[in-house]
This record gives structure tokens, C-alpha cells and sequence, in this order.
């Protein structure tokens, strides 16, 4: 048993994880404040545009710390969302400032279910993967 | 059909998917809150009456004791209104309540003469039903007990009558008590008593004159004072005559819709009667008709809906302002010292006053404006009966079901007599859920609609498709009352006039559901002042015809079904000045209406009207001279923008500096400041540049006189719209109001730069357009800031060049501003433009505008919202924030199906607008469109309305345009028509195998669609500027639906032949309306002329071999070769032929708010294609031929 640069990669994503968890919850929640109208749209998107390329960049960390850390299966599994955060990065509305969200077309019921449901989609994701990184090191530590 | 295209692509039109998507994560939000109150809270409500009931039930006698109560409601309620009468006034005030009582009692008095029998014991059935019968004569669905009355109807006038005479009972006056619940009228019923004896010779008397009494006093002649109770009688009397006639005219409206029903009101009646004595029904002469009997029952009511009626129709549909002024005194007039007026009349005046105010207005507007429609007096035998008859009788069906049940159970009160107990029972019990009368009243005439709508076409086969006269909206299947109230089409569609019960219903029918509104459109319509504006107290629904009343006191929401309570205000009729008819107050009888606002709707003390002029005086506008007609233009009309003396106005110029105009009242001249630091635009003083008009309009007038001259040689290209912009933000922000922007260039300074970024080689490109989005979001942040400050911002764009207007549009898109682009705009080289310029700005300037508006929709639990078409911000999910509204504005809603409707029959739907008048009045205009719910596919299909769902759809197709590519949107228009082919077909509706068949409702659905993929927003293959692509969807999506049906479908006339024929006849003058001709270059004849309307230009296309005295009578040329190449107008000559076709032209034009610009087109001119662009069942070089779209759509189904 050894403290291993992959331990504590995985000790790092599952704290960043329970972070992103909490990020994820946060925008379920504002989404369905703008469902039942408890929140302006504009200021809604004032405050979760800020929040998603923090996001991004946390889940790209780990990724990276688990690239160098050569747990090939866990960053295999990572890859699809990492791809999919470039992909929407990539596809967003024209905006000056950072951040996905615009106020102008939030409130589209199919845009508004979609952020919904990507908020609930990930959630469940970073649920799964913070397990499997109390796993994968609790592994790591017990097999070095 | 082909699987995989087939699903994306709707999905990408959306509305296939909603429900899946919806469906699955998103809880539906919209109504939740809602549902939980109809539990809880009739329980409560009926749990109280009860108490009453008994006590009213037992007898005449103790109602005597209550009756003094009563008599203090009445005096309070006077005495609230009226704070300014003496103490002595209450007593004053009892006599008066007498006088109400009668217009309340008759309907109870006609059950009593109805049953000789019951001449006898009269007293006791006249207290049962009168109760209800109130009611029922407005919501006649709900009350099925009546039908023993509806006979009874003349004799009840009559028995009125007597009653006033016969002061001996006061007691009778109490059955105004309006205040009181269902039990509380019951008291009134005791005043029946006093007539009871009197019912004998109400018999004998002549129906004509009973059903004058009983109109005077369906017309609520409220005060009439009692001591005078002869005169009364004499004077109702006469009134009712003419009235008599009106209720003829509503009985015709009912028996035609009665038949439907018969079957259900024979077993109805017998059923609620079965425990009656045969003799209570059979005795009177006047009951040979079984089946009306039921219809006749609330016959006393019945004429009484029938007056308000008149108003709706005038003062609604015909908007003809007189109709709306006369019956509503109060209503129409919006100030509170009119209303202070009128309370004093009622307090003091005596009867004849009263009556005649109440009820000769009403007569007159009828039967001016809506005689005609009611032509079927024959149909019934004996008149007299009939004319009583509700219009609403029809409706009882749905109740029975209700009735029969609770009938038996409820008698709480054996004490009465046999039969009048039943029927009184009914009146008692809760009323039947909306949902159930929905039911009963939704499939009503649905037969006879959807043969004609289903009928199967062959759109292969049928080679004239287009029918020669204009399409009609289809009309809701709904019954003949509800249809008479509901919404005008002209300013609320919906693509569906039967919605389907779920939404996978509306996914097989492949139709897309939404709503089309106009809301702020031009038009006359009843104004209410009242201190409390009765609305839903969950759902905040505004009071309307479609909530049913449950009783005197409650009604029930019709979007969220709770009960709420009828406030006190509400009880009093302003038009009739009655109290107690809460049913018949112009909120009820008008789907349409505009509320005054108090202060609890605003957020800020009401703006002044302000107006920012912001003018582009670079070298580029200056060379195009707009500033000229500008200019002259807003001097001709600045005595006429709408505002009051705090109206404010102020002008801001800009090239690559920007210029401020200090018109501070006192100066000797405008002063000019000018700012250049446009990165950091600052306001170079506070107050004095935005300036009241009134108080500075010399001023004014010497800046517009200088304006043109100011910058004539100014060498200044560059434009800094952006800094402009922002410093008229910072100038209109504590006001908020409108800001007119003028541009005619790409803005290449400081903040808002744009770029060209068309590509004139890929303007006929087939492989998708880019750059239909915006370059930057600076504009759109923008907009979002003035929105929040309650400025709109329009956008004038005169500009040859490529100007961006992606870009530059989304300042007026978010902050609902309007959009208006003349492309090859110049004061001299282009005259029709600048003609256009010229009206476009005069209608512009004049037109009515509201500030700091926003406006919620609201729909039937169930529905909900999906996306927004228009102009404005969203600001939750069925909220539009408008910093301004204008008449010429019109939106589009798509909605989805969330839960089931299945237990409903009837979908609602109310927009309503909040918004300050120019005049700083707080105002709330209501819309309520009411349709039927259906279950069968077939149903769905029938009720297609084609033009709506191709407004609809495209405002879809641009969305998805912008947001994914016009390629996709080009498919999805295409798979929405194959889809929606394809699914009627599956729906096995007809048995024809070959050729592509659609129902009648949806023929044109392909040539709309055909005509849409050809349209400058969504065509390829074709050279289009970007610009002009894109202001055509800026068009799409900010017009009423009538304006783009005109754009996407031109009406196509031949006019060098016009005659008589069919002629429309206006007053004095006749205009000829020539038919529609399909839009295909077949049907020009070279020896002919034709006129293209396509809403915002007029093409006069004269053939070359065209009847030379055509030529010189219409054109003044002397023959074909001498028209000039750029004709524009019409000469006024003084021949028939000249006279004809101008008053033709200036038909067309009426109905428009912009006037058109003319072009007269030779058949050689190079500006043909403009008018041959138009042609859209020809074949061009990149796309099909209406036959061949045809064949395309049957390919694509069968695949």
C-alpha cells in the first residue's frame, strides 16, 4: 500500500467531483426557477454563465491529472463528456462574455428542457463517477 | 416515407417532439398550483349555503324576516357607491330596491302563470325557480331544471307587472338582493307570493305585452323607484315592445340550434319533472311544444342575454365606437367622474329614466347592426312563447346528468310542493362541472362542420385550387352562443380550431398547435373603469364570457377551474345599470375588453409619452436625402403624436460623432452639442434634451426647419450607431419611451462595428445562406438593457448597401421595437420608395403606441407555452415584456399539450396586455379565445386552420433557419406538409388510393407551403441580398398574420374588366370585387391587366396588347408604348372605369395600416421579375412548379 501519484489523482477528482456535483444541483435548480418563473432570465444566465467554464476547466483538470497518471479506463470514460463540453462550448450563441446561456432565447421551451435535462444527465453522471473514484482509489491504494 | 429525414426533421420544426421532451424531465409547471384549490374549496362554498337554504325553502313567511336584511344590503350597496347621499337616501334607497326586485322577480312570477294549476298555490314555484332561472338565462347549460318555466315565460312578465302594482307586498322587492348567494335569491322568490293571486290574470294576458314587461326587467331597470310602481308597469311595458321584437329575434338564433338538443331535453325534462303532477307541465295552452318547453324555460333570461348580445356584436365584432358608447355609459367612458355620475342617476332618478337609459340604447344598436342575422321568427308556432326563449337553452343538455342525480338527494325542503320542489332543488346544487358542460356543448354541430372541412381533395386533379373570394378563418366548432362571443379571428387564431385531447393525438395529426395575435390592433372595444378587476385568484385569469357561474356569488375559472367569489362591484351592471347580473356585465358579454388599471399595476407612476429621434447624418444619408422627408414629415405630424401635455421628445444626430440638441424652453434657438468621445459616451446635460413638446415645440419646429440644411456638405463617412445608441439609452432611461433610429449605413465606429460579411457571389447559392445570425451580441445586449428600461428601440433602414442587418435588427427584435428597411432608397432616383417612406412614417408617427407594456398568455390547464414569435423579450415562461406595443405587431405562440384534456370539452385561451396609454392611463386589454376539445383525429384535421399553421410554421422555419440552416428549415416546411398528407391518409378518412389527397380544410396547405419555400426568407437558387432575406423574416415574424398571408400568398386580380358583379356595396359606393386568380402566369393574358396585392406593395401589371381605352382611362397614357417605366400612381380621371378601380385600390388600402406602394409594370420592364417573383405556382429556374411540388410531396410520401 502506497500513496501513488494515481491515489491522488483520484483523491483529487473525487473531491473536484463532489465540487461539479454541487454545480450541477446549482443549475438544475435555476432552470426550474425559470420553469416557474421565479427569476428573471437575464439574471439567471447573469449568474450561471459564469459558472460553466469553471466547469469545464475543473472537469479538464482531472482529466489531464488522469492522463498523466495513465488510468487509461478512467479517462476512456471521461473522454464522452470532455468531448461533449468542447462540442458545446464550440456551439454556442454568439456572446461577448463567457458562458453558454442566453437570455433572449432561455426561455424556448426546448432550449429551457434541454439545459434541464443536461443538468439531471450530468448530475447522474458525477453521482456515478464520484463512486467510482472512491472505488478507484480505495483500489489504488489497497493493490500498490 | 422516408424514416430517418422523417423524424429529424420534424423535430427540428419541434413540434413533433414536445411531447417527449417536455414529457420527460420537466414537470409540467404551468397550472400545478392551481389544481389543488377546486378540491378544498367548493366545499367550503357549498357548505355555507345550506344553512340558508332551508330557511328560505321553508316558506314565504320567514323570508319576511329576512327580507329587512336584504333590504340593508341594497342601501349599503348604494350607499357604498354613493358616499355623497344623505342618510336619509337609505331610505330613499328601499323604495328603489323595490323597484330592482322586479326586474329580479319575473323570471320566478313566469313559472307561477305558466302552471294555471298552480294559480293556486302560485307563491310557492315562483320563489323555487326564480332563483335559478337568473341564472340559467345566462349560463342556460347549467341549469336544466327550468324547462316547466321556459313556457311560462310571457306570463311571468305580466305577473311582474302586477306585482308592482300591487304595492301591498314589499316583501317582493327583495329579489334584487344581489348580494346574496343562490339561497339568498331564494328570498326573493318569496316576493312571488304577493302575485301568487295575481298569477290568474297574467294567463289571460296577451304574450306580447308579458314579454315587454319581462324584457324591461331582464334590462334591469333597476331603480326604478317603487313608489311609482304603475307608472312602471306601463312604462316597462312600452319599452318591452320594442325589446319584444329583439327576443323574437334571439328565439329565431335558438331554434335553429335546438334541434341538436332535443333529444336530450325530453329526457331531461322528464326526468326532472317525472315527480312533477302532470299537471304542472301540460295546463298551459302556450306548451304544445315539447321540445322547446326547455328552451323557453329561461325564456325571462333569455331575451336579457339577448341585449347584451347586441352590445358584444356592435361594440366587439362590428366596432362600430357608437355601438360601444350608447349601452355602455359607464363602461365605454373611462374616467371615474363619469362613473360618480352615474351612481348618482341611479340613486336619484326615477323610473322612466332609468328604464329608458337602460333599455332604448340597447334596442336601437341591435337591431341596427345585427337585425338582419336573426331571420326565424316562422320557425316556431306561437311567437309570443318563443321569444322568450335563452339563447343559451340549448346548452342544458350537459347538465342533466347532474341534475338528475343530485336532484333527488338534494331536496333538502319537502315542505314544498311536489313539483316545484325538484326543479328548485336543481337550481340549488352545485352546477355541473365545466368540463361536463364543455362536454355536452363541444361536439355539438360537429357533423355537419366536418363533412364539409374533411371532404377529400385530389390536389393532382383539382387544377383551380385557390377559391375566387378571400379564405375565411374556420369558425370553432362551438355552440352558436359561445361562437358569438368568442374572439375575432382577426386578432387571436389558432392554428387548430378543434385542439386534440393529448398531445399524441396532435403528434399523429402531424400539425403544428400554436396561437396567432394581433393583440394591440386598431379597434374599438368596451372600456371598464372598476376599482376591483374580478380575475381568478390562483391563475389571475381575468374575468370573461367563458367562466361559468355557479351561482350568484361564485364562479368558477375556466383555465384552472377554481371558484372564486363574485365581489360586490361586480353584481352591478354598468350598462344596464341593474344590480344582481353579474352575468351581463360587458366583461361577461365580451371576449374582448380593455380594463382601466388602478395603481396595484404599476410599478412606477404611468410614463409621459417620450420620443428619442436618432438620426444618421453621415455623408451616405445625407446623399440619400431621407432627412428631408423625415423632417417634413414629423412637422406635419408632430401636433398629432399620440401623448398628453407631458409628452417629451428630443433628437440626437450622429456620424462619427454624435450630437446632441439642448431645446430647453427659453432658448432663442436649438442649441447643438456635440460629444466625440464615443468610446465613453456621457450626456452633456441632464434635462434640457429631452424636452417637453408642448412646452418647447418652437423650438422643435426651428430644429426639424434647420435639420436638412445642417449637414448638407458634410464630409463625414463614418457612422458610429453603436455610441449613438448608448447615449440614447442613457437619455431615455429614466423615462423610458421610444427610440427611432435611422440608419442607412454598416456602423464602422466605436462600439457595434460591423462588418460586411455577405458574399454577393453566394447570394443564389443552394447550398444554405450564412450569416443569417448576428455578427456581435452588442445590439442584443442592448435591446436587453432598454427593454429593462422600458425603451423600445425601431429601426428605420435606408440603406442601398449591405448594411448587416442580421445584426443591427436585434436592437428592436428583444426590445420590441419594429423594423423597417427601404432598400434602394433615394429622394429623387426612387420615388415609390420615398412615396412609401413618406406614409410609412406618417402612419408610424400617429399610430397608437403603449409604454412599459408586457402581456401574458394564459391557457386551459393543460396546455402550455412552447416558444414565443415576435418581437419582444421573454421574460418567464408566458410573459412578454414589451417596452412598447404598437397596433401593427403581431406574435405567434407555439403551444404543446402537457397534460391530458380529456376531462374538458373547451380550451381557453386569454392574452392580456397591460399597458400605459400615450394619454398616461394604466390599461389592460383582455383577449379570451374559446375552442372545443376533440378526440378524433378526423376532428383535429377538420378544424385545420391552413393559414395559421403556415404563419406558424414560419416563423418556425426561420427559427430553425437561423439556429441550424436553411436547408433544414426548407426540409422541415416540406416534411411538415408530407407529414400532416401522410397522417390525414393513415387516418384512413378516404377511400381513394391514388393521387395525393387532402381534406378540404388543408388544400392549400401545399401551394402555402410551396409559396413560403419561395419566399425571399427561405428561398435558394435565386439571388437574394442577405439584407433583404433577412428583413423578410424580421416580417415574418413581427406582422399579423393577415399581412403575411399576403406577403407569402399575393391576391392576384384582373382588373381591366371590372363589373358589377358581385360588387361589394358600402354605403354609397360599390366596390367590384373581381375574383382571385391563382398566382401563375397562365392566367395573365397579354390583352389583359392585373393587380398584385402583395400587403405592402400593389403591382398593376398592364399586358402589351391591353385595350387602349383601358390605357387612357385608367392610366391616362395615350396608349401602351407612352406609360412610363416607373408609373407609381394612379391619375384621378373622371370616368367609371378610373372611378372603379380606385375605389377598389382604396378598398384594399382601408383595411391596412401602411399604405402600399404602387407600381405600375409593363410586360417588358425590367422590373417584372418583381412582380413574376410572385408567381409562385410557376416554375423557376431552382425551383418547382406547384404541380411538381405536388408530385415531389406524393414521391416523399411514399417512400
Amino acid at each position: 500500500m502506497a500513496f501513488t501519484f494515481a491515489a491522488f489523482c483520484y483523491m483529487l477528482a473525487l473531491l473536484l467531483t463532489a465540487a461539479l456535483i454541487f454545480f450541477a444541483i446549482w443549475h438544475i435548480i435555476a432552470f426550474d426557477e425559470l420553469k416557474t418563473d421565479y427569476k428573471n432570465p437575464i439574471d439567471q444566465c447573469n449568474t450561471l454563465n459564469p459558472l460553466v467554464l469553471p466547469e469545464y476547466l475543473i472537469h479538464m483538470f482531472f482529466c489531464v491529472m488522469f492522463l498523466c497518471a495513465a488510468e487509461w479506463l478512467t479517462l476512456g470514460l471521461n473522454m464522452p463528456l470532455l468531448a461533449y463540453h468542447v462540442w458545446r462550448y464550440m456551439s454556442r450563441p454568439v456572446m461577448s462574455g463567457p458562458g453558454l446561456y442566453d437570455p433572449t432565447t432561455i426561455m424556448n421551451a426546448d432550449i429551457l428542457a434541454f439545459c434541464q435535462k443536461e443538468g439531471w444527465c450530468k448530475l447522474a453522471f458525477y453521482l456515478l463517477s464520484f463512486f467510482y473514484y472512491l472505488y478507484g482509489m480505495i483500489y489504488v491504494l489497497v493493490s500498490s | 416515407m422516408s424514416a430517418p429525414g422523417y423524424t429529424n426533421l420534424n423535430t427540428s420544426v419541434n413540434y413533433s417532439l414536445n411531447a417527449t421532451q417536455n414529457g420527460g424531465s420537466a414537470p409540467p409547471y404551468q397550472n400545478g398550483p392551481a389544481q389543488s384549490y377546486p378540491s378544498t374549496y367548493p366545499a367550503s362554498g357549498y357548505g355555507a349555503p345550506p344553512q340558508h337554504y332551508p330557511s328560505s325553502t321553508g316558506h314565504c313567511v320567514p323570508a319576511s324576516s329576512k327580507t329587512p336584511i336584504m333590504n340593508n344590503d341594497y342601501a349599503n350597496y348604494y350607499s357604498q357607491h354613493q358616499p355623497l347621499l344623505p342618510p336619509a337616501a337609505g331610505a330613499v334607497t328601499a323604495p328603489s330596491s323595490y323597484g330592482v326586485p322586479q326586474g329580479s322577480l319575473p323570471p320566478s312570477q313566469p313559472y307561477n302563470t305558466a302552471n294555471p294549476p298552480a294559480s293556486g298555490a302560485p307563491l310557492y314555484p315562483a320563489a323555487y325557480q326564480h332563483p335559478y332561472t337568473m341564472p340559467s338565462a345566462y349560463y342556460g347549460q347549467q341549469y336544466p331544471v327550468s324547462q316547466a318555466q321556459s313556457q311560462q315565460p310571457n306570463l311571468m312578465a305580466v305577473s311582474s307587472g302586477t306585482n308592482n302594482g300591487a304595492p301591498l307586498y314589499p316583501i317582493v322587492s327583495y329579489p334584487s338582493a344581489p348580494g346574496s348567494s343562490q339561497y339568498g335569491t331564494l328570498r326573493s322568490s318569496q316576493a312571488p307570493m304577493g302575485p301568487g293571486p295575481v298569477s290568474g290574470p297574467n294567463v289571460i294576458v296577451p304574450p306580447g305585452q308579458a314579454t315587454g314587461q319581462s324584457m324591461s326587467m331582464g334590462n334591469g331597470p333597476i331603480p326604478p323607484s317603487s313608489a311609482t310602481p304603475a307608472h312602471q308597469g306601463y312604462g316597462t311595458a312600452t319599452l318591452c315592445q320594442q325589446s319584444a321584437t329583439v327576443n323574437g329575434q334571439t328565439n329565431a338564433l335558438q331554434t335553429q340550434t335546438m334541434p341538436h338538443y332535443d333529444q336530450n331535453l325530453h329526457g331531461h325534462m322528464t326526468y326532472s319533472y317525472g315527480g312533477v303532477p302532470p299537471t304542472t307541465q301540460g295546463p298551459d295552452g302556450d306548451r304544445p311544444l315539447s321540445g322547446t318547453p326547455a328552451t323557453s324555460v329561461h325564456s325571462s333570461p333569455g331575451h336579457q342575454p339577448g341585449l347584451p348580445y347586441r352590445y358584444v356584436t356592435n361594440s366587439g365584432v362590428s366596432s362600430a365606437p357608437v355601438a360601444a358608447t350608447t349601452p355602455a355609459g359607464q363602461s365605454s367612458s373611462s374616467s371615474e367622474d363619469e362613473d360618480d355620475e352615474d351612481e348618482d342617476e341611479e340613486a336619484g332618478a326615477d323610473s322612466s329614466s332609468s328604464t329608458t337609459g337602460s333599455a332604448s340604447p340597447v334596442p336601437n344598436s341591435y337591431e341596427s347592426l345585427e337585425g338582419g342575422s336573426y331571420t326565424d321568427p316562422a320557425s316556431i308556432p306561437p311567437p309570443g312563447d318563443l321569444s322568450r326563449q335563452a339563447p343559451f337553452g340549448y346548452s342544458y343538455p350537459a347538465m342533466q346528468p347532474n341534475y338528475i342525480q343530485t336532484a333527488p338527494r338534494s331536496n333538502p325542503a319537502p315542505s314544498a310542493t311536489g313539483y316545484h320542489a325538484p326543479g328548485y332543488q336543481d337550481m340549488s346544487q352545485p352546477f355541473p362541472s365545466m368540463s361536463q358542460l364543455s362536454a355536452a356543448l363541444g361536439g355539438l354541430s360537429a357533423p355537419e362542420l366536418t363533412v364539409d372541412s374533411l371532404r377529400p381533395v385530389n390536389l393532382l386533379q383539382e387544377r383551380n385550387i385557390l377559391p375566387p373570394t378571400p379564405t375565411a378563418p374556420p369558425e370553432p366548432n362551438l355552440s352558436t352562443d359561445l361562437k358569438n362571443v368568442n374572439c375575432s379571428p382577426d386578432t387571436f387564431r389558432c392554428t387548430l380550431t378543434n385542439i386534440p385531447q393529448t398531445q399524441a393525438l396532435l403528434n399523429k395529426a402531424r400539425l403544428p398547435l400554436g396561437l396567432l395575435l394581433h393583440p394591440f390592433r386598431d379597434l374599438s372595444l368596451p372600456v371598464i373603469t372598476s376599482n376591483t378587476i374580478v380575475r381568478c385568484r390562483s391563475c389571475r385569469t381575468y374575468i370573461n364570457p367563458f367562466v361559468s357561474f355557479l351561482d350568484q356569488r361564485r364562479w368558477k375559472c375556466n383555465l384552472c377551474y377554481r371558484v372564486n367569489d363574485v365581489p360586490d362591484e361586480f353584481m352591478y351592471n354598468p350598462v344596464t345599470r341593474s344590480y344582481g347580473e353579474p352575468h351581463k356585465r360587458p366583461e361577461i358579454l365580451n371576449s374582448t375588453v380593455e380594463f382601466i388599471a388602478s395603481s396595484d399595476y404599476m410599478l412606477r407612476p404611468p410614463q409621459p409619452a417620450a420620443y428619442l429621434f436618432v438620426l444618421d447624418v453621415s455623408h451616405n444619408a445625407v446623399e440619400g436625402g431621407y432627412l428631408n422627408v423625415f423632417c417634413q414629415s414629423l412637422l406635419e405630424n408632430l401636433d398629432k403624436l399620440p401623448g398628453d401635455t407631458r409628452s417629451r421628445v428630443g433628437f440626437l444626430t450622429f456620424d462619427s460623432t454624435i450630437h446632441f440638441y439642448n431645446l430647453q424652453e427659453g432658448l432663442s434657438q436649438p442649441q447643438m452639442l456635440v460629444v466625440s468621445d464615443i468610446d465613453d459616451v456621457f450626456i452633456p446635460t441632464a434635462d434640457s434634451l429631452l424636452v417637453n413638446l408642448k412646452e418647447s415645440k418652437e423650438l422643435v419646429k426651428d430644429l426639424l426647419n434647420a435639420l436638412p440644411s445642417m449637414f448638407t456638405h458634410t464630409q463625414e463617412t463614418h457612422s458610429a450607431l453603436g455610441p449613438a445608441l448608448q447615449a440614447a439609452y442613457k437619455l431615455m432611461s429614466p423615462t423610458g419611451g421610444r427610440v427611432s433610429v435611422f440608419q442607412t449605413q454598416l456602423p464602422t465606429l466605436g462600439a457595434g462595428t460591423l462588418q460586411s460579411r455577405e458574399d454577393p457571389n453566394q447570394r443564389s447559392s443552394t447550398k444554405g445562406v450564412k450569416h443569417l445570425g448576428p455578427a456581435t451580441d452588442f445590439y442584443k445586449k442592448l435591446a436587453l438593457d432598454c427593454s429593462g428600461q422600458q425603451i423600445a428601440v425601431d429601426l428605420f433602414l435606408l440603406s442601398s448597401q449591405y448594411s448587416d442587418l442580421a445584426s443591427l435588427a436585434c436592437v428592436s427584435k428583444y426590445s420590441a421595437g419594429s423594423i423597417f428597411y427601404y432598400p434602394t432608397f433615394h429622394h429623387v432616383h426612387n420615388p415609390a420608395q420615398r412615396d412609401k417612406f413618406q406614409k410609412d412614417l406618417q402612419r408610424y408617427l400617429t399610430r397608437k403606441i403603449g409604454f412599459e407594456a408586457v402581456m401574458r398568455i394564459r391557457c386551459t390547464k393543460g396546455l402550455s407555452i412552447h416558444t414565443f414569435h415576435g418581437n419582444f423579450f421573454v421574460r418567464s415562461t408566458d410573459l412578454l415584456s414589451l417596452a412598447n406595443v404598437n397596433p401593427d405587431s403581431g406574435f405567434a405562440v407555439q403551444m404543446s399539450i402537457e397534460e391530458s384534456l380529456a376531462d374538458t370539452s373547451l380550451a381557453c385561451f386569454q392574452a392580456a396586455l397591460l399597458y400605459t396609454s400615450s394619454k398616461g392611463k394604466r390599461r389592460i386589454r383582455v383577449h379570451t379565445l374559446c375552442l372545443p376539445v376533440v378526440s378524433q383525429l378526423s376532428d383535429v384535421f377538420a378544424g385545420a386552420d391552413v393559414q395559421a399553421i403556415t404563419c406558424l410554421l414560419a416563423n418556425m422555419a426561420i427559427d430553425r433557419s437561423i439556429s441550424s440552416s436553411l436547408t433544414d428549415a426548407r426540409d422541415a416546411l416540406l416534411n411538415a406538409v408530407v407529414d400532416s398528407l401522410a397522417a390525414y391518409r393513415a387516418n384512413g378518412s378516404n377511400l381513394q388510393p391514388a393521387g395525393l389527397i387532402a381534406p378540404a380544410s388543408l388544400q392549400l396547405f401545399p401551394l402555402y407551403v410551396l409559396a413560403l419555400l419561395k419566399q425571399k426568407a427561405l428561398r435558394t437558387g435565386t439571388s437574394t441580398r442577405l439584407d433583404d432575406r433577412v428583413f423578410n423574416m424580421c416580417d415574418f415574424k413581427s406582422q399579423p398574420l393577415w399581412h403575411v398571408m399576403r406577403m407569402v400568398h399575393p391576391d392576384l386580380y384582373r382588373i381591366d374588366s371590372l363589373s358589377e358583379q358581385r360588387a361589394l356595396r358600402l354605403n354609397d359606393t360599390v366596390v367590384p370585387q373581381p375574383p382571385r386568380l391563382q398566382l401563375t402566369a397562365e392566367k395573365l393574358t397579354r390583352d389583359g391587366a392585373f393587380l398584385m396585392d402583395c400587403g405592402n406593395v400593389l403591382y398593376l401589371w398592364v399586358g402589351k396588347c391591353c385595350s387602349e381605352m383601358f390605357i387612357q382611362d385608367v392610366l391616362g397614357c395615350p396608349n401602351y408604348a407612352s406609360i412610363p417605366p416607373n408609373m407609381t400612381q394612379i391619375p384621378e380621371l373622371e370616368n367609371p372605369d378610373s372611378e372603379q378601380l380606385r375605389t377598389f385600390l382604396s378598398w384594399l388600402q382601408e383595411t391596412r395600416s401602411f399604405c402600399p406602394a404602387l407600381y405600375v409594370v409593363k410586360d417588358e420592364a425590367s422590373a417584372k421579375s418583381g412582380f413574376f417573383q410572385h408567381l409562385v405556382e410557376d416554375r423557376t429556374e431552382s425551383a418547382f412548379s406547384y404541380y411538381e411540388f405536388l408530385l415531389h410531396i406524393q414521391q416523399q410520401m411514399t417512400k
